[in-house]
């Protein structure tokens, strides 16, 4: 009899388990993929203008329901309705404390000012500044995001930022 | 030996499209006439997204009729030609004809009234001793564009590399009011048949079709009778059923052959080109006469021109040349249209230039073309994805181009919409469908490019974070600095054993 009990009681907990690891299991790969579908749908300036250090981690903070979509300056009202379609929501406005929405725009470094110290290399998320320690930098126009993040580092305040299409 | 591609003589009438009141019998009542040289013309130098060719002149300069005067460094180079002679009196920004208000730099010739012919300008003999890479750099050189209205050029279309197992000659223009392909056809038949075996030459093909519509009998017996008199065995005629769009050029190739292009392909992907009847005439000018392009046909039609005409015009000229040739306006208040009623682009004046895509100016007298309607809601009837040439489904993009949704209006194939007006032409609630997918389609590329470059740049993103990390990981995997300072101090034992002389030793 009591063996009967405990094995019955040990194949439900056994079968409990189970169940619970494929649920954990599927849920983060489905979150995965939710994440993977946000981000997706953000420009990828990397600017962490959001509060994140990145798009990925922003766009997995609105999967957790940590931050709201209207935190992405640079994707503007178009990336705000474009998540709102996703997450099957009512668009929102741009939060302004996060920035405003500008048209896109690219970084320039004044060559005869650049002293060649690299700080800016550091921190081009998106590896569009190519140099090396006492020798010019300068910006690959295509692929700049223009984020931004590269101007603060900067000692002599190089850089600045273009309307994309002006310097071509 | 290959068997040449089958292809329908007279093929059903097809079952989308419209039949449309066509009205080109008023322009067709006499014979091309030649327009008087223009004092001025001028030659956009903007022929479409990234197509911008370079002058070769500078203001001051003179230039003789046929002389390259700009420079499209595409990949097989084509020129613009001076359609007059004269002087260059500037390369500066100028209205063009097309949608809006176009403003393009263009340069600006007056003429000399000589007319002179630029030296370079000869014959080039019998094509069938010239190679179909030398053909092709003769077109290119002569600035011949596809002369239907799309302007492509002539020489990238006759190049590549794959097969082509027929050539067809569009002279199906089904849009109404316009005929000037059809009196080339009936007037200068020899030329459009001796420009497609030029064309035959260059493409390597030996088959080609020339497609009419029904409607235009006297440009088929035309065709015939030189047909009946050279004897070439490698060019017919096909008649396909006068029902607008039947002459797109994708509708064109599906009627006649049963091959549907590809979306987003173009007929060679199917073993066709397809070239204008006008563009063949003019290769035949070039090879045969030494002429570039410097002019072409145009129909001056509706009722807003005493004497509609067609009038061989020489490129850059003002539309107010060709409303003069016509007799002039009849009443004040005309409406201005490059091309037809269904697909033609409104005009907001007459002092703009004629380019190759002038096809038609329609003077459209108040009240000839149907005033836009009040619309009403959709009631999902559905005539108009019975009539759409493209097989889609108007009403479902409607909504999608409402509703803004990209990934819908791609699943719809948005792109594959040709803009033919069919859908708002039968539309009962007098919805504007077809501008409403022209600016979707500008909507559409904008979100691509965009996507395209967040694309790139979160690959560039990934990439440098993979990198920082593996960086970290070595740094964190390496010695400990108490085996770092051992390792150094046993290899400057081992250089001080070698007696390798360390400074200051």
């Amino acid at each position: 009899m009591i063996e009967a009990v405990a094995l019955l009681a040990g194949l439900a907990a056994l079968t409990g388990a189970a169940l619970l690891m494929t649920a954990t299991l599927l849920r983060s790969t489905a979150d995965d993929a939710a994440v993977e579908q946000v981000n997706r749908l953000l420009p990828q300036s990397q600017c962490a203008q959001c509060g994140y250090p990145g798009c990925r981690p922003y766009a997995a903070a609105i999967v957790r329901g940590a931050a709201p979509i209207n935190r992405c300056a640079p994707g503007g009202d178009e990336t705000i309705a474009d998540l709102a379609r996703l997450l099957q929501r009512e668009p929102v406005a741009l939060d302004a404390t996060y920035g405003t929405h500008q048209p896109a725009q690219v970084a320039l470094i004044d060559e005869a000012l650049c002293i060649g110290c690299a700080r800016c290399l550091e921190a081009c998320p998106v590896d569009a500044i190519v140099g090396a320690p006492r020798f010019m930098h300068t910006i690959l126009a295509a692929q700049c995001t223009g984020c931004e993040l590269c101007i603060a580092p900067c000692p002599v305040d190089c850089i600045g930022l273009d309307p994309r299409g002006a310097a071509a | 030996m290959k068997q040449p591609l089958a292809y329908d003589r007279q093929p059903p009438r097809p079952a989308w499209g419209v039949r449309v009141e066509s009205n080109k019998a008023m322009s067709t009542a006499q014979s091309i006439v030649i327009a008087p040289l223009p004092a001025q013309v001028q030659l956009p130098l903007d022929l479409g997204p990234e197509r911008q060719a370079e002058p070769l002149v500078a203001p001051g300069d003179s230039v003789h009729t046929g002389q390259p005067v700009a420079h499209l460094a595409a990949t097989v180079g084509n020129t613009i030609c001076a359609s007059i002679s004269g002087r260059v009196t500037g390369i500066r920004p100028c209205a063009i004809p097309g949608p809006g208000q176009r403003i393009a730099r263009c340069i600006v010739i007056d003429s000399d009234g000589q007319d002179s012919r630029y030296a370079d300008c000869t014959p080039a003999g019998d094509p069938s001793h010239l190679e179909p890479d030398r053909l092709r750099e003769l077109i290119a050189r002569a600035g011949i564009v596809g002369l239907g209205g799309a302007v492509f050029p002539t020489a990238e279309k006759l190049g590549g590399t794959q097969a082509v197992e027929l050539l067809i000659l569009n002279g199906a223009e089904c849009e109404p009011y316009i005929s000037c392909d059809e009196m080339l056809m009936r007037e200068r038949a020899e030329r459009v048949i001796d420009g497609a075996r030029i064309m035959l030459l260059a493409l390597g093909c030996e088959q080609a079709v020339i497609a009419v519509e029904s409607d235009m009998p006297a440009a088929r017996l035309a065709l015939r009778e030189v047909l009946d008199t050279e004897g070439d065995p490698r060019i017919d005629i096909a008649e396909v059923t006068a029902k607008y769009p039947a002459g797109g050029e994708r509708q064109l190739v599906e009627l006649l052959t049963g091959r549907e292009v590809p979306a987003g392909g173009l007929p060679r992907d199917v073993g066709m080109v397809c070239q204008n009847v006008a563009t063949a005439a003019a290769i035949s000018d070039l090879i045969r006469a030494g002429r570039p392009l410097i002019s072409r046909v145009v129909t001056v039609t509706g009722g807003g021109v005493a004497n509609p005409i067609n009038v061989e015009v020489r490129l850059g000229a003002p539309l107010a040349d060709l409303v003069a040739a016509a007799g002039g306006y009849t009443t004040t208040g005309c409406n201005l249209v490059m091309g037809g009623p269904m697909m033609g682009v409104a005009l907001v004046g007459d002092q703009l230039p004629v380019t190759e895509a002038t096809n038609c100016l329609l003077v459209a007298a108040p009240g000839e073309l149907s005033d836009p309607q009040p619309e009403f809601p959709c009631i999902r009837c559905a005539e108009c994805s019975s009539v759409c040439p493209a097989r889609l489904l108007p009403q479902e993009l409607l909504l999608a181009c409402d509703g803004n949704n990209p990934d819908q209006l791609d699943n719809l194939h948005l792109d594959a919409c040709i803009e033919c007006g069919c859908c708002d032409y039968v539309c009962p609630s007098h919805i504007l469908l077809t501008p409403r997918f022209t600016q979707a389609k500008a909507r559409q590329h904008a979100y691509r490019e965009r996507q395209r470059q967040a694309r790139l740049a979160r690959q560039r993103s990934e990439a440098r974070n993979a990198r920082l990390a593996a960086a970290d990981r070595q740094y964190a995997d390496g010695p400990t600095p108490d085996e770092a300072s051992a390792a150094l101090a046993a290899l400057l034992t081992r250089v001080d054993d070698q007696g390798g002389g360390r400074d200051g030793d």
